[in-house]
């Protein structure tokens, strides 16, 4: 351990040349910029999601009277997301308006205090709480991902009444050339954007599970520092930042 | 970092009140997103703008908890903190620009 040097500077974290730029480790700095880069790509998805939203147009546009009390799915307008995300596994027929988005965020906002909780026991160097912290947050990652394919099957299986299309043939479900809840960019946006999210959080769910093997076989103990648990963990809070985006953008707005 | 890498073999206390308290405060805000997304009425342009609204300016409120709380940045140094800050910044500012200015193009070549 570093007790000659200054505190501040600790060998792990001193850079090559000697100094350390920012007082942050090399890894934890790229880490950073990575995440960086990766706000770009989730910024210009959202964002097209948004423009071409809006250069449809609103059911308000084709059907005046219509209101959110009785939106209809149709292909001719822009779906409303309370009218399309309202299932909820095992309750079968109720309509539950963003529900279950509801709780896949909760479960992402637990899996993301667990994950600083980690890291927090990181810091004290408890090895035990760090692995205790790493299972909860590979749990909620596990049954995060299980919830989108969930959202998804039901998604491109679509409702028992389908839509009707403006030949008269019917259609149920999505793919990506046409679905059953409003225009075929509707349900591209979907996969596009809830698809790209949920690789960032399978890769993330990885991530945690080799962390959570090193911690245990005592590589960061004999390494002297946990400050892997702490770079991964600021990619499993950017995941976590992006479906507060995702969340706001695509099931709110 | 916040924090020097300590020698000592005895266990320190966790510090995780401040945590659990953030963990809250994002539970309080989705709740009150449910609430703006289930009581106030979409049906006139007021309504439906001051929604939009109030959902951006939460989700902004929300990422500032997590990127300075759970992520640190808040205990980093300055220069740390404005290299992540400056560019998304700038990134706002161009998907806002393009979107005021630009936005309506998308309209007349569909």
């Amino acid at each position: 351990m570093a007790v000659a040097k200054a505190p501040l500077n600790p060998d792990h974290l001193t850079w090559q040349g000697g100094t350390q730029p920012m007082k942050v480790g090399y890894g934890k700095l790229m880490m950073w910029i990575f995440l960086l880069s990766d706000t770009f790509t989730f910024s210009a998805l959202l964002i097209s999601y948004g423009l071409v939203r809006f250069s449809f147009p609103t059911f308000k546009d084709v059907i005046p009277d219509m209101t959110y009390k009785t939106f209809e799915l149709s292909q001719q307008y822009w779906p409303i997301p309370e009218k399309v995300f309202e299932a909820v596994p095992f309750l079968h027929g109720i309509s539950l308006p963003l529900v279950f988005v509801g709780l896949m965020t909760f479960i992402l906002i637990f899996s993301s205090v667990t994950m600083v909780l980690a890291v927090e026991a990181g810091h004290r160097r408890d090895k035990a709480d760090v692995e205790k912290w790493m299972l909860w947050t590979i749990l909620g990652g596990f049954t995060f991902l299980g919830s989108q394919a969930w959202e998804w099957a039901h998604f491109i299986h679509g409702s028992e009444e389908g839509s009707i299309l403006a030949n008269g043939a019917k259609v149920f479900g999505a793919n990506l050339v046409q679905n059953e809840y409003g225009p075929a960019a509707f349900a591209d946006f979907f996969f596009f954007i809830t698809g790209f999210h949920g690789t960032h959080v399978l890769s993330g769910v990885v991530l945690n599970i080799i962390i959570f093997y090193n911690a245990s076989n005592g590589v960061y103990e004999k390494r002297g520092h946990y400050e892997m648990v702490e770079k991964v963990g600021l990619y499993w809070h950017f995941v976590d930042l992006v479906w507060v985006f995702v969340f706001t953008f695509f099931y709110l707005v | 970092m916040g924090h020097s890498v300590e020698n000592s073999t005895e266990k320190q206390k966790p510090q995780t009140k401040e945590l659990w308290k953030v963990f809250w405060i994002l539970l309080a805000i989705t709740a009150v997103e449910f609430i703006i997304a289930f009581q106030i009425s979409s049906d006139n342009n007021f309504g439906k703008w001051l929604k939009i609204t109030l959902f951006i300016l939460l989700t902004f409120v929300k990422s500032f908890y997590i990127v300075g709380n759970f992520m640190h940045l808040r205990q980093e140094v300055k220069s740390m903190i404005w290299t992540i800050v400056i560019p998304v910044v700038f990134v706002v500012w161009l998907l806002a620009a393009l979107v005021y200015f630009e936005g309506g193009y998308i309209g007349s070549v569909r």
